[in-house]
């Protein structure tokens, strides 16, 4: 992938600034990405696609690559508004928002408060919701299962997930781990989901893309079609021989549906 | 120096443990008999009342989802304890403040322990080690948090005796406490704290008065940790500033070399239990820069060195001490000139399949043989603010 434009974003919150950071990839519509919780769509083809017809604006939320953390932001909720914020600050949209994984969580929990800064949500098997009982595991508990199974689950093809951190500078492993320990500080408990997300869901009045890796064993098709259901008029479709990260293992086709429905929305605009 | 006889009421009794991938978090508890853990209780709770008649203070901690250790609530195993010693002190380390979901109720807790023992009980928090994350579900990244805030509540609770206060925290609210019993002893128990690594947490365990207490880590690096403690210690008298430190190795004391080596090899069944890797390093627990070494394969959990070291090592660092009544006193004697001196020292002499015959032999020849050199040798001077601790 493509070096994008960096920039650090001074964003004011009260008295305090947090510090966010912004890349910018290829010019034209803006469109904003929130990555997965290992930013590994960074590595694939797919923004370089996306960035051929657009401005794709990728924000990295406080925990997250080169942005700040401050200890009283605890959840996804709490991120979401500091992701609009950033949003305003950079006088971005309506535009469309694409979110992976963690990512489309977020991308959720922002639409469900306003979508006024989004002209189409597109969701790539996002976590957040719980459609389950106390006793349904209706997401694969990452933190408990050992290693290879975590892979087996999440990837299609597990050699997907097979990554050689020996060949990574410190600096770039200290992003790695970061964002490991971010992800679990706000997602631990509640585990990967927001008890009042489903029933925000409905506030997301733009048109909805719920897109889903057939074989995601992290959370599986039904767990999307629910969440695809709660938002009002959203499109659910499958990608296949996808697993939970769809842009690993099929960039190409995901980048092809994710086009297809923005250019679709476009010309019926 | 103060000697405390210890066991994590191990459940020995497992399937072929190559048939298992680990005997903490997920082994289901189809495995625990009933009958045989009620008789592992019981007779874990008699070596505690042999340690009170052979004039042995008590250590209690507490685990959870494990069979390395079946005292699930140490409040429980004091409580019973409290009533039925006459003159050890016993000593909790630690009440997983993190993992508790009310610092009041252990509070009120301790305060009970302490008055039903008439003054006689340590009471220590501890994190939580981080195969217990799974088990209380708390977020790997807030233990520390947690910890803090859980126990300025408690001695808070434990200190106010006007009136009822009001506590709104980052992770706890309550607005009316004012717990009934009080503690007996004043202001409160005496507090212990763990640690192993983090510096910063050391010097507030020192700032604060508290015991510090590592276990089962090398010589040096329990140095380097003492050192921590004592650079930032608010006790001017050299005295009280060792009194505040202990150390907990696993101890077998034998008539003979081959018979300490033969007890010291059931109680390494310790070191050697089967963990899952990914319970051993929960995101978070450890620091970022931690976690850089784990990525290139550098680090793998705070406990491996010790996990992977021989014998020879073991008892060379001082995480075990074993020998003849002599061995087993010059092996403490060697230790302490090592870490620059401590003043309590914690003995696991059980663990594993160390049967009760073996392990009371083990205990009486330490308290008879070893003990009374240990008491002459590294006494304390008589001091108002120890007094407790005698």
């Amino acid at each position: 992938m493509a070096q994008g434009r960096r920039e650090i974003l001074n964003l004011a919150q009260g008295q305090d600034v947090i510090d966010i950071e912004i890349t910018r990839h290829g010019k034209g519509d803006p469109l904003i990405l929130l990555y997965d919780e290992e930013a590994r769509v960074l590595e694939t083809s797919l923004v370089d696609h996306l960035a051929a017809r657009h401005e794709v604006i990728v924000l990295s939320p406080p925990g997250f690559g080169q942005s700040d953390r401050p200890s009283w932001i605890e959840t996804p909720d709490d991120l979401s508004y500091i992701m609009l914020d950033t949003l305003e600050a950079l006088n971005i949209g309506p535009a469309p928002l694409l979110g992976f994984s963690l990512g489309g969580w977020l991308a959720a929990e922002m639409a469900s408060k306003t979508c006024a800064p989004f002209s189409q949500v597109i969701l790539v098997d996002p976590y957040g919701i719980k459609p389950g009982g106390p006793l349904d595991r209706d997401i694969a508990d990452i933190w408990f299962l050992p290693e290879a199974r975590i892979k087996a689950l999440k990837y299609a093809d597990p050699a997907h997930g097979e990554i050689d951190y020996t060949a990574f500078s410190d600096e770039v492993l200290t992003v790695i781990a970061r964002n490991r320990e971010s992800f679990a500080r706000f997602c631990w408990n509640p585990y990967l989901h927001n008890p009042k997300l489903q029933k925000r869901l409905h506030r997301i009045t733009v048109p909805t893309l719920v897109l889903w890796g057939e074989k995601d064993g992290i959370v599986t098709t039904e767990y999307g079609k629910a969440f695809a259901a709660a938002i009002p008029g959203a499109r659910f479709e499958t990608i296949a021989d996808a697993g939970h990260y769809p842009h690993i293992d099929q960039p190409r086709a995901l980048a092809e549906a994710i086009e297809g429905f923005i250019g679709e929305n476009l010309a019926t605009a | 120096m103060y000697c405390w006889h210890f066991t994590e009421m191990p459940y020995p009794n497992l399937p072929d443990l190559d048939t298992v991938t680990s005997v903490r978090v997920n082994l289901p508890n189809k495995h625990f008999d009933p009958k045989l853990g009620a008789d592992l209780y019981n007779r874990y709770l008699d070596e505690h009342l042999i340690a009170d008649d052979l004039g042995l203070n008590i250590m209690l901690n507490e685990h959870h989802q494990t069979a390395t250790c079946i005292d699930v609530a140490a409040p429980l195993s004091a409580a019973i304890l409290a009533r039925q010693t006459r003159n050890a002190r016993i000593c909790i380390l630690g009440n997983p403040m993190a993992n508790r979901d009310d610092p009041i109720r252990v509070a009120e807790e301790m305060a009970m322990i302490d008055v039903i023992s008439r003054g006689r009980l340590d009471c220590g928090f501890v994190r939580g080690v981080p195969y217990e994350i799974f088990a209380a579900n708390t977020n790997p990244t807030q233990t520390l948090e947690r910890l803090w805030e859980g126990i300025d509540m408690c001695v808070k609770a434990w200190t106010t005796h006007d009136a009822p206060f009001n506590f709104e925290g980052k992770f706890w609210h309550k607005r009316q406490i004012n717990i009934w019993p009080r503690p007996w002893q004043q202001p409160h128990p005496p507090v212990w704290i763990t640690g192993s690594s983090d510096k910063e947490n050391i010097r507030e365990v020192a700032r604060r008065g508290f015991t510090f207490a590592m276990f089962l880590q090398p010589h040096e690096k329990v140095k380097e940790m003492f050192d921590a403690y004592r650079e930032s210690t608010i006790y001017d008298d050299p005295e009280e500033v060792r009194r505040h430190i202990a150390y907990m190795p696993l101890v077998a004391t034998a008539d003979t070399e081959e018979e300490a080596e033969a007890l010291a090899k059931k109680l390494s069944w310790y070191l050697h239990a089967k963990t899952e890797p990914q319970f051993r390093n929960p995101p978070g627990y450890v620091p970022v820069s931690f976690n850089v070494q784990a990525l290139k394969g550098a680090y793998s959990g705070r406990t491996d060195a010790v996990r992977q070291g021989g014998f020879e090592y073991l008892k060379e660092q001082g995480v075990m001490i074993y020998g003849t009544p002599d061995q087993v006193f010059a092996q403490i004697q060697r230790f302490y000139d090592r870490v620059g001196g401590f003043g309590q020292l914690l003995m696991m002499q059980q663990a594993g399949w160390l049967s009760h015959e073996e392990t009371v032999k083990s205990m009486t020849l330490f308290a008879k043989e070893v003990y009374p050199r240990i008491r002459e040798e590294y006494a304390f001077k008589p001091s108002r603010a120890g007094a407790a601790a005698e």
